[in-house]
């Protein structure tokens, strides 16, 4: 044992380092399947993955929250069983995969935009005047652009404080997108990215980050994942939708932003939906895996296993775990598509992604 | 014998076993400089040393990438010394306080084991305090609409580096030897003549070299700046506007930065190691001076 400890130290070590994106060596027992990626899901796979291994004794699921970036590219690497990602895979990116790679999609989201004003309970706003908010065109909460659609609210002589994400964020990226879509303005000066040169407002680290400067500011503004301001239950403001509705952002009205034609790949962008009740900064989030699962040295046993997680994540009650915490569950016709994703998975051509139940 | 054997080994093997600790530090350090200079040279590269510093452009978005240091090197200098502007007063009085008029008293160690506790606070905690408690003041005075900026981070900045300044500068008070002060009250100097006119000059490298180390400290405060400043990145246009500091620039962008915007904040990191670097350099010197007068 005592020969044995530094060895196991620098085990120890080493799986520290790499726990990550390495593959934790299988250690006899049990499967071990482990994934990296995206952090907006990192709370819903942490509660739906833990109650799966309490399902499967035996059986361990491994996420590591490294963002989508990362995500993508340890499934590249193979030395994850799955990858996770808030955005897509652009051609050009499944191009570099060298195998094909399907997308399943596991919960909803959304980015809404919390504010603090001091006797305002209710808050209407447009993207083109969010857009104007942060480009630094509208800089009092009394002008007259916001004053028109919120006739019933007296707004007060005060400045906009807008917030924004310090740090590279997919909600950054999915914010910048809608706002992309609704003002040419944005699209020009902007654009879209997961970090961008902004114009006005200052900036914090983190939703937490975000949200702890907008609660504390008369007059601030800030964009936040609805996960998280659902959960503090911030006052946010209802967007105006393309049906030109104004809604507020709930798990129903996010996952009726699903509710259009979607693609059978589901690489779908559901921003700016045109369903009449959808909340029009609505967002998938997947988990990635090789439609061949037969690749270095996976046995079929993993192969099985993870079908059956990721079958589990989009059933009933994984769904309703993430409606629990916030996240907006799919629609039923996303289950519909990614099922049937889920079923064209195959081990070196031995169909095993096929539902039995 | 022996037993005088034994002993000589000991010596030599506690010889041997602080010769490694102290190569394994040197080793440390220059693998860091190592890191920093390998990882940065694609910034460098990049832009050129000069054009990364002089460069005030953070541009972040893929299609019209850039990345310059300078509007991060203008906010860290400018929070850094009008935050040892405003700490002067303080530190000086405190350490005229411990140092000459109650030297040795039980209230002067008092006083100096409170001011010492400040600088046992993490900076985490003057961080939070800065944002709910000090924020809503400096909201109060007007200097801006949310508070967050320069004003406000060097103010807690200031604070953070008073028990510093003051420790190292009362100890160089109380260095100055008696004969000199006997000397002037002798003559019918008053108290405050022997301070103006014996102890601040003597021991003034002292004290100015203490300072210097302050700054060196407020260089490179990160989480409490971070959480102060408003994390805007441009050249900040006064005392009341927002900014970014090189450290927490870092501390911000690092996690999710990849390619040439990774390699520039490691830039900025070796930056910073540098200016800190030069800062001590010069109180070492001064205090150098110092010894030999």
């Amino acid at each position: 044992m005592q020969r044995l400890s530094p060895l196991l130290l620098l085990l120890v070590l080493l799986i520290s380092c790499n726990n990550n994106s390495a593959r934790i060596e299988k250690s006899g027992s049990g499967t071990v399947l482990s994934g990296a990626g995206a952090t907006f899901p990192y709370p819903y796979y942490n509660i739906v993955f833990r109650d799966y291994m309490r399902l499967n004794s035996g059986l361990t699921v491994n996420y590591g929250a490294i963002g989508s970036g990362g995500g993508i590219r340890s499934l590249r690497d193979r030395s994850v069983d799955f990858g996770a990602s808030d955005a897509f895979l652009n051609n050009k990116e499944i191009a570099s995969m060298n195998a094909e790679v399907i997308h399943v999609a596991t919960c909803m989201g959304s980015v809404v935009m919390a504010y603090t004003l001091e006797g305002v309970d209710s808050l209407r706003l447009t993207g083109p005047l969010v857009a104007d908010i942060y480009l630094g065109n509208i800089r009092k909460w009394n002008d007259p652009k916001l004053r028109i659609i919120n006739p019933d609210v007296l707004l007060p002589d005060l400045d906009i404080t807008p917030v924004y994400r310090s740090d590279g964020s997919g909600t950054t990226y999915n914010f910048s997108e809608y706002l992309s879509m609704v003002s040419p303005e944005w699209s020009n000066v902007m654009g879209k990215g997961k970090a961008l040169k902004w114009e006005a407002g200052i900036a914090a680290k983190g939703n937490p980050g975000v949200a702890g400067i907008v609660q504390q500011t008369e007059g601030a503004i800030g964009y936040i994942g609805s996960e998280y301001a659902l959960t503090l239950k911030l006052p946010v403001a209802r967007l105006r939708n393309r049906a030109g509705k104004y809604v507020d952002a709930t798990l129903e009205t996010i996952s009726a932003a699903a509710n259009v034609e979607l693609p059978d790949d589901m690489r779908a962008t559901i921003t700016d939906s045109d369903d009449p009740n959808a909340y029009p900064i609505s967002l998938f989030t997947w988990i990635l895996v090789y439609k061949d699962q037969q690749y270095s040295n996976r046995t079929k046993k993993e192969a099985e296993a993870l079908i059956d997680m990721l079958r589990y994540v989009i059933s009933d009650g994984g769904q309703t775990v993430a409606a629990q915490i916030n996240y907006a569950p799919l629609s039923a016709q996303a289950i519909e598509k990614t099922r049937k994703l889920i079923g064209e998975i195959h081990y070196g051509g031995e169909a095993i992604g096929r539902d039995e139940r | 014998m022996e037993g005088r054997q034994l002993v000589g080994m000991k010596d030599k093997l506690f010889r041997i076993l602080l010769f490694v600790a102290a190569l394994v530090i040197l080793l440390l350090a220059a693998g860091i400089i190592y890191a920093l200079v390998s990882r940065s040279m694609e910034a460098f590269g990049e832009y050129g040393i000069r054009g990364f510093v002089a460069n005030a452009e953070w541009d972040p978005r893929s299609a019209t990438e850039e990345y310059g240091a300078f509007s991060f090197i203008v906010g860290t200098l400018y929070t850094a010394f009008f935050a040892l502007l405003l700490c002067v007063p303080f530190s000086l009085a405190v350490a005229l306080f411990n140092g000459e008029y109650f030297r040795g008293s039980k209230i002067s160690s008092f006083v100096s084991s409170i001011v010492d506790l400040l600088a046992g606070i993490p900076s985490i905690v003057y961080g939070l305090w800065g944002f709910y408690t000090v924020r809503p003041i400096i909201i109060e005075m007007g200097v801006n609409a949310q508070g967050f900026g320069i004003f406000l981070s060097s103010v807690i900045l200031a604070i953070m580096i008073i028990p510093y300044a003051s420790s190292l500068s009362a100890e160089f008070l109380s260095m100055v030897p008696n004969k000199l002060k006997e000397g002037a009250y002798s003559l019918g100097a008053t108290r405050l003549e022997v301070v103006q006119h014996i102890s601040l000059p003597t021991a003034a490298s002292g004290i100015v070299a203490s300072f210097i180390l302050a700054l060196g400290r407020a260089l490179g405060e990160t989480m409490a700046v971070t959480m102060l400043i408003g994390n805007t990145n441009r050249i900040p246009q006064g005392l009341r506007d927002t900014g970014n500091t090189m450290a927490s620039v870092i501390a911000n962008q690092f996690g999710e930065a990849d390619g040439l915007k990774l390699s520039a904040l490691i830039a900025i990191g070796l930056l910073l190691f540098v200016i800190t670097a030069i800062i001590n350099l010069i109180a070492k010197m001064v205090m150098k001076k110092l010894a030999r007068v």
